[in-house]
């Protein structure tokens, strides 16, 4: 029981890990959606980051003293690399968005999909 | 003195360049024509040259695609007789082509011939090919370039007929023969065509049986029942096309390909002691019975003229099926004399529609007394077929039943006969209602004389000489196989 | 000069993109990305012939650091195979993009457009390169973030481009996500995230549950990412929406590199060996696979949009691919590395035509193509050939590619699936002929709009289309390549 306490973290990464994931499946409005993706890819920063944590470790930042204990920085610098990664994503992401709702009204997904298949019988209407 | 070599290379560039002097001299459809036909008589005499010397084990490698896999050429008796055919066959069947697209006023006549060229290139290319690989690679060939003449008229009944004709010979082709092939492929580690087979001692005789399935199925192009449908579907084609698919080109590559896996993949000694093919004398018993029947109730000539095609291949896959030297040497001597016997009748099919435009069965009445050449070619090649003396066919469903008798296949014998009295019954019918019906009053049958154009009818006598002589000079054709 | 090859591999495209976003005038933007993707097919073509030349792999430390520590770059004969792939292609595309983005894309967008084009293939070629398993995850990015953008743009023309990107976008974070998860977990494991030195210790640690978490997720990340059924929904709008150049580029490239950093992280890292692997993946692939094979032909034979029909072909030929890694034997995975190769030339040649006419009617369908044999037959001859070798008729490459897959499946004995693997293949001929009919048999429509070609608009469709029968006829360079890519996976076994 312990030992599943003392694992506390993880069980916070796949709780975020699931409302994230959640959100992005079962939202149809797509700001939703994108704020379901960074909660989601945040479980997975948080789960690098916890893992690079070393028992009574302090930051890893030389002090001189041989016998320090350092955490493990290089997470640190993956989850850095990351984090820029999903900002882009986000900025990608949210630019579409505002697309999206310039051309069709709407961030909808389910309105989205009517509009589309009213556009594909329009073209079809077109070609003949 | 000609080197083997040389003649392979005639023999498969010969029409290769018929058809880009075709393309080439498209403005003037004198010239086009006349090259084609010079260039065909030149294949003939190399065909028939080859031949007569007979194959000397002669290689020629003309693509190393990997180490294990070329596009090579080993001529062997059997390919040099199918080369034999189509060499001969072919300029006679341009002559004929010639006069009847100017006959009937077809358009894109230089399309037409171009393509016509290319199937006799790809139909040489089969019978002299020295691996599996180098067949398959020219047997689709063959497909793809006698599409565009099945959908020469490019209505929507010659769109639907090639839709089945490609569905069926590629569908079949690239699903069941590749599987064998690559099967044969991995199994024996090589594709080359030996005598007495490769696949002996390789294969656990149990899946022998399968193997020969997907040989015997995936062959669309002998049209065995229940894959024949691609055959009557290509009718809608310009006559010229059926007597090329019929007797020339497609249907020939197709039982010929049967014939030569069972000789130089299978082994007939190997087909024989592992009964792997008894399953296979039973379907192509059925595909000859049924086709006949179907034939009988056809009105339409050409289609009658078709089933009779399918019922005719199924003995020459008959023959690979029984698999004793005697039958296989029947099979690969029907392939010459249904050959010949085909071709006649297609032709006259032809010939009256280019002369009347008639195309059922039953406005013919009568119709033999005003073009009694054709009709006379008709009579004999038809009697050819259903196998009476002296004409050609006689020899090989003699040779074909003795082959039953060598193999206690009794039941074979019973179908062989069955199926010669159905066959005098259906084109018997022809001849008879041709010479002695009274013409309807009014119909076109009803009149003088009046033959199609002479570069219709010469053709289609000499194509009957043809039948008669190959009786008489039998020896000169018949194959030996042993093992 | 000669070592640093490696890194000028992704370096040069890399630095060029951003340079490129400064140039003005449309003319000059599309040359300098022309030189670029020229440039990078020289480096690849010459690191294609060191590698097999020496036999050895080139390895680069970055920085100079060596590894584990610092960041290496691998080439091996697996890279310098998929390599001129990308490059080729790319090289191939750009020179017909000049045409097809000119004619889709708002003139004041090209240098942006040829910004994330460079962008796209730095980051695919990055991802080939890269002997780091992060790196392959922000080379996966870059090269994902930039297609986004670029699918995008095809807005100009149909808005529902739109909605495809942001689709593209939400799957192909999940996706890389994934694989993030899967690769936190290995490190945990191993403490370590360079290739070969993930490889040696996975090999010492207890295969636990941990292990096997990682290989999934891993695994999952990337089926997304190569469109394997049933995870291929992103695909098919993403392609048909996207401007002609991009889906040409996309569908020969993108999804042929994940299929090999699939094999790279499963083969190479985890190794055959690893019982998840060998046990679990096989099967998985194989099933999927075949399932695939059949639902993307069917879906391409009732549908009338040819960039559509092509995507779900794609979609049966990535099945093909992973049939051939499913096999789980070096002639398997040998004829998945022939049919990635074959697959790019022939998916590259088809969307290139297909651009020639979707350029000039907005959308190429089965109505707007009708009669069009006559009007620009080199274009859909490009089409007819590059169907064929879809089909796997012979003398093309995709002949070839059926032929090794089909062996290395009766080799091991797989009778049934070679059986249903020549089944779909052959249904593949029902949607090519559709096309055929429809251009050559039936007439042009009253009132439907002329279509004109010129050899500057058809000779890059037909480039890849000489280099499908080439490789049809002459096989025997690929296939001792894909022999020996294979062999760097199994090399460890034998």
């Amino acid at each position: 029981m312990t030992s599943l306490l003392a694992q506390w973290n993880y069980f916070l990464v796949i709780i975020l890990m699931m409302l994230g994931f959640y959100a992005v499946i079962a939202r149809g409005n797509m700001v939703k959606k994108m704020i379901g993706l960074n909660i989601f890819q945040t479980s997975v920063f948080m789960l690098y980051i916890s893992m690079g944590k070393v028992s009574n470790g302090t930051a890893p930042i030389l002090t001189g003293d041989s016998s320090t204990v350092y955490s493990n920085p290089l997470p640190h610098v993956l989850i850095l690399t990351a984090i820029v990664v999903g900002v882009a994503t986000t900025a990608v992401g949210y630019a579409l968005i505002i697309r999206i709702q310039e051309s069709f009204n709407t961030i909808e997904d389910d309105e989205i999909i009517e509009l589309m298949d009213d556009d594909e019988a329009a073209s079809e209407g077109r070609a003949s | 003195m000609l080197h083997s070599e040389t003649l392979i290379y005639a023999l498969l560039g010969l029409p290769l360049v018929a058809s880009l002097g075709v393309l080439l001299l498209r403005k003037w459809p004198n010239l086009r024509d006349g090259q084609a036909v010079l260039i065909g008589l030149l294949t003939a005499a190399c065909a028939i040259e080859f031949f007569a010397r007979g194959a000397d084990g002669t290689s020629l490698t003309l693509l190393a695609m990997t180490p294990s896999l070329s596009i090579s050429f080993t001529p062997e008796p059997l390919g040099l007789l199918f080369a034999l055919v189509a060499g001969c066959l072919w300029p006679l069947a341009t002559v004929y082509t010639i006069s009847y697209l100017r006959g009937v006023h077809e358009d894109n006549q230089t399309r037409f011939m171009f393509f016509y060229a290319i199937a006799i290139h790809a139909a040489m290319a089969i019978a002299l090919s020295g691996n599996l690989l180098t067949l398959f690679v020219f047997y689709e060939i063959l497909t793809f370039s006698t599409y565009p003449l099945v959908t020469h008229k490019g209505t929507e009944d010659a769109r639907q007929a090639g839709r089945v004709y490609l569905g069926i010979l590629v569908a079949s082709s690239v699903v069941f023969l590749l599987f064998g092939i690559i099967g044969v492929w991995v199994i024996a580690g090589t594709l080359d065509f030996t005598a007495g087979g490769i696949l002996a001692g390789k294969i656990d005789p149990i899946y022998v049986p399968f193997l020969l399935g997907l040989f015997a199925f995936g062959i669309g192009k002998a049209a065995l029942m229940p894959l024949h449908r691609w055959l009557p579907a290509a009718m809608v084609a310009p006559t010229p096309v059926s007597a090329l698919l019929h007797a020339v080109a497609v249907v020939k590559a197709g039982v010929f390909t049967v014939l030569k896996v069972a000789i130089y993949i299978f082994g007939l000694d190997f087909l024989t002691s592992t009964g792997a093919s008894e399953w296979l004398i039973i379907v192509a018993s059925f595909s000859i019975l049924a086709a006949s029947i179907v034939a009988l109730r056809k009105t339409n000539l050409k289609a009658r003229l078709a089933y009779s095609t399918v019922s005719q291949l199924g003995y020459i896959v008959l023959g690979a099926a029984l698999a004793s030297p005697l039958a296989a040497s029947g099979a690969a001597l029907h392939i010459a004399t249904h050959a010949a016997g085909k071709i006649t009748l297609f032709f006259c099919a032809g010939a009256i529609y280019v002369a009347h435009h008639l195309s059922d069965i039953k406005d013919m009445d009568g119709l033999g007394r005003r073009m009694p050449i054709t009709y006379g070619a008709f009579a004999l090649a038809a009697l050819s077929i259903i196998g009476v003396p002296p004409l050609g066919g006689a020899w090989s469903k003699f040779m074909l039943m003795g082959g039953a008798l060598d193999g206690q296949h009794m039941l074979v014998l019973v179908v062989l006969m069955v199926s010669s009295l159905l066959n005098l019954v259906y084109l018997g019918e022809i001849v008879l209602r041709g010479f002695f019906a009274p013409a309807k009053a009014g119909s076109v049958a009803d009149g003088g004389y009046a033959e199609a154009p002479w570069a219709c009818v010469v053709p289609l006598c000499i194509t009957a000489l043809i039948s008669i002589l190959l009786f008489f000079s039998v020896d000169f054709f018949i194959l030996s196989f042993t093992g | 000069m000669m070592h640093h090859l490696p890194i000028l591999q992704v370096i040069v495209p890399l630095l060029a993109a951003p340079l490129i976003a400064l140039l003005r005038g449309r003319e000059i933007a599309w040359l300098a990305t022309f030189i670029v993707t020229g440039v990078t097919f020289v480096i690849s073509l010459l690191l294609y012939y060191q590698v097999s030349e020496s036999g050895a792999r080139l390895v680069y430390d970055l920085g100079g650091w060596a590894a584990p520590l610092g960041i290496v770059y691998v080439i091996d004969a697996a890279s310098a195979l998929v390599l001129p792939i990308v490059t080729g292609i790319g090289f191939v595309v750009t020179l017909a993009a000049r045409h097809l983005v000119t004619a889709e894309i708002d003139q004041r967008d090209h240098a942006l457009f040829f910004t994330a084009w460079l962008l796209t293939i730095a980051g695919m070629l990055g991802q080939v390169t890269t002997g780091d398993a992060f790196n392959i995850f922000v080379f996966l990015e870059i090269s994902s973030l930039s297609a986004y953008a670029l699918v995008a743009m095809g807005a100009g023309r149909d808005r529902r481009a739109l909605p495809a990107a942001f689709n593209y976008l939400i799957l192909g974070t999940v996706g890389a996500t994934f694989y993030v998860i899967g690769l936190g977990l290995l490190y945990m494991l191993t403490g370590t995230l360079n290739l070969d030195d993930l490889a040696v210790r996975l090999a010492d640690i207890e295969q636990t549950r941990a292990a096997y978490m990682a290989m999934a997720f891993i695994a999952l990340g990337l089926f997304l990412k190569m469109a394997l059924f049933p995870l291929h929904f992103w695909l098919v709008p993403a392609y048909s929406f996207a401007p002609s150049a991009v889906a040409a580029l996309m569908a020969a490239t993108a999804t042929k590199v994940s299929v090999y950093v699939l094999v790279r992280l499963m083969f190479g890292v985890f190794g055959i060996g690893f019982v998840g692997i060998s046990e679990g993946l096989g099967t998985v692939l194989l099933t999927l696979g075949i399932i695939g094979a059949f639902v993307g032909t069917l879906a391409a034979i009732i549908e009338t949009d040819l960039k559509k029909l092509f995507a779900q072909s794609s979609i049966a030929q990535l099945g093909y691919m992973a049939i051939g890694i499913g096999i789980m034997t070096p002639a398997g995975l040998a004829a998945a590395f022939i049919h990635l190769f074959n697959h790019a030339l022939m998916k590259g040649a088809l969307f290139l035509a297909i651009g020639v006419i979707g350029a000039q009617t907005g959308r190429a369908t089965m109505r707007t193509i009708e009669g069009a044999g006559r009007q620009i037959p080199m274009t859909m001859t490009a089409i007819l050939f590059g169907g064929l070798a879809l089909i796997g008729v012979p003398l093309t490459a995709g002949f070839i590619s059926k032929l090794y897959l089909i062996r290395a499946l009766l080799e091991s004995d797989f009778w049934v699936l070679a059986g249903l693997t020549f089944v779909s293949s052959a249904l593949a001929l029902a949607y090519v002929w559709k096309i055929v009919e429809a251009a050559w048999l039936k007439p042009r429509p009253e009132g439907a709009p002329d279509l004109y070609e010129t050899p500057m608009m058809w000779l890059p469709a037909w480039l890849l289309v000489i280099a499908t029968i080439g490789f049809g006829i002459f096989a025997s360079p690929l296939i001792n390549g894909a022999v020996q890519a294979a062999a760097v996976f199994f090399g460890g076994q034998s």
